[in-house]
């Protein structure tokens, strides 16, 4: 492991979650943003840099900064999609180490589930998406079905395999109160639930909530004297290969294949020192692929590697601890969850589901029609 | 309440050679005269080499299902027509598309022949949808 210490998180929190009727979007990024805050031992006007991502309105830096009452002397609204967040974080690292601010804000927030804004169509589609939509595929879902059926024809993946990952998912939930869907799930479930897009079954899918969560991410200097031992950032890296999904070179290899090695080779690790691993599961094949391209196991072998209560509770690749984005919540963009999951984790503060003596974390968010992947290296002295 | 609309592709320079073929039953890709590959969707530079030396050509119409999905459950103006197939046809030239297959009584599989078909939706566009000529050996 890497022995520098460039930049630290410092500070997480969640706003409300699952279903916020009486909430705006800002209200729960504001409820976040404090919480983290707070958690820092900091305060709005400490904050330099802003970073934030969402589909709530084109301008999302200016209003929540002047909604909060931050004036950032650095705003960064990358949007990849659900991976944003760990995108943010290395850039966050990224100005650190320049020395452009010492004390950065990443947060997000959604009411997607309340306004109900999944599954809209839109009536005009312009520029390079007027060849995917006017054929009627329901995005995201459509888009994970065909790279999982891909991935059945190439290796044999079964949908008993996909449906290990959405049971370990919910078995962890089950450890976690705050977990939304914490009923009981098994494979067979899984398989007698309604088919959405084939291969994929209702339960191959993740949840449709709102919430929000946010970030602090500091300096090394201003770290030492938060009242949370530093969660160190030693690795970032991200990438994205394509946005619609017919420019995707091959369906069953995302970026991760890129993201995975250079966030691991800066942090100095190998695979085998990742103590627990927050994966974004979007749908149950985005683990699989996901797991392969980092190098977790071959190409092709994902579909065994999640199977036999591997990535379960108690089983020797702890990942997804909260639940994830199939139980836990998943307010769109879920990124933000699996890096609070990740420090929360190192922390030692995970409570009934805490991975004994965690020390290094391996984060990987995708956004978009696997278009988009960012992975972040975490770790604790 | 009135039936949402189904998205309606916005022409612009890139794009209106290609719908145009649609509606004339013609299926256009573009050629790179620089670096001879072949490209869809239509752009205005060339991906492969930078080059803007690209010209619309007729594709044959032919290719082979990359991967595909049967929609059980559509959103919007689309979810009265489930099922139906969205698949990734790879044409014969060597580019991508998009696209729903029709006339698959027995199914439809990776690595199936396929062969365009123009078909016009309810609203009047005209869409390049695929059908099986040959399943593959499996
Ligand atoms: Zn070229």
């Amino acid at each position: 492991m890497r022995r520098d210490r460039i930049a630290a998180i410092v500070g997480i929190a969640e706003s409300d979650i699952g279903v916020t009727p009486d909430k705006t979007v800002l209200q729960l990024q504001a409820q976040a943003a404090v919480r983290a805050l707070t958690d820092a031992g900091l305060h709005t006007r400490d904050v330099q840099a802003l970073f934030c991502a969402g589909a709530w309105t084109t301008w999302t830096n200016l209003m929540l900064a002047e909604y909060l009452g931050i004036q950032p002397i650095y705003t960064d609204s990358t949007n990849i999609g659900g991976s944003s967040f760990e995108a943010h974080v290395g850039h966050a690292v990224a100005g650190i180490q320049a020395g452009l601010f010492e004390v950065a804000l990443i947060v997000y927030g959604s009411t997607q589930r309340s306004q109900r804004l999944r599954g809209k169509v839109p009536g005009e589609v312009s520029l390079t998406e007027q060849y995917e939509a006017p054929f009627g595929l329901p995005v995201p879902v459509g888009a994970y079905a065909m790279a999982a059926m891909r991935h059945m024809y190439e290796y044999g993946t079964r949908p008993e395999q996909l449906a290990e990952v959405a049971v370990a998912a919910r078995q962890w939930a089950m450890q976690n109160p705050r977990a939304f869907a914490r009923d009981p799930l098994s494979v067979e479930d899984v398989l007698a639930s309604r088919m959405i897009c084939e291969p994929l079954h209702l339960y191959d899918c993740c949840l449709v909530t709102d919430g929000g969560g946010a970030i602090v991410v500091t300096s090394e200097r201003v770290a030492r004297q938060c009242r949370h031992k530093p969660i160190w950032v030693l690795g970032h890296a991200e990438t994205h290969t394509h946005h619609t999904l017919l420019s995707m070179p091959d369906v069953t290899s995302t970026g991760a294949a890129v993201t995975g090695p250079r966030a691991m080779a800066m942090a100095g690790i190998r695979h085998d020192d990742v103590d627990v691993a927050e994966i974004y599961d979007s749908f149950t094949i985005t683990v699989i692929v996901t797991l392969e391209a980092l190098g977790f196991c071959q190409q092709g072998e994902g579909g065994a590697f999640v199977s036999g209560g591997r990535i379960a509770p108690g089983g020797s690749f702890p990942m997804n601890t909260n639940g994830g984005g199939l139980s836990y919540c998943h307010p769109g963009m879920y990124g933000i969850f699996l890096l609070i999951e990740a420090a929360l984790q190192l922390r030692g503060d995970a409570g009934m589901r805490q991975v004994p003596n965690a020390q290094i974390a391996l984060v990987h968010g995708t956004g978009v029609q696997l278009s988009s992947s960012a992975t972040v290296v975490l770790g604790r002295d | 309440m009135t039936m949402q609309a189904k998205p309606v592709p916005v022409l612009d320079t890139d794009s209106r050679p290609f719908w145009e073929g649609c509606r004339q039953g013609v299926l256009r890709i573009q050629r790179c005269k620089t670096c001879a590959r072949y490209v869809f969707y239509p752009r205005s530079i060339c991906p492969h080499c930078m080059s803007d030396d690209l010209v619309f050509v007729e594709a044959k119409g032919l290719g082979t299902v990359y991967t595909y999905t049967v929609v059980h459950r559509g959103f919007g103006p689309f979810q009265d027509e489930v099922p139906f197939t969205i698949a990734l046809v790879d044409l014969d030239e060597g580019v991508r598309m998009m696209t729903r297959i029709v006339d698959a009584g027995e199914g439809i599989g990776i690595g199936d022949r396929v062969e365009v078909v123009f078909s016009e939706r309810d609203d009047g566009l005209v869409l390049p949808y695929f059908r099986p000529i040959l399943k593959a050996k499996r």
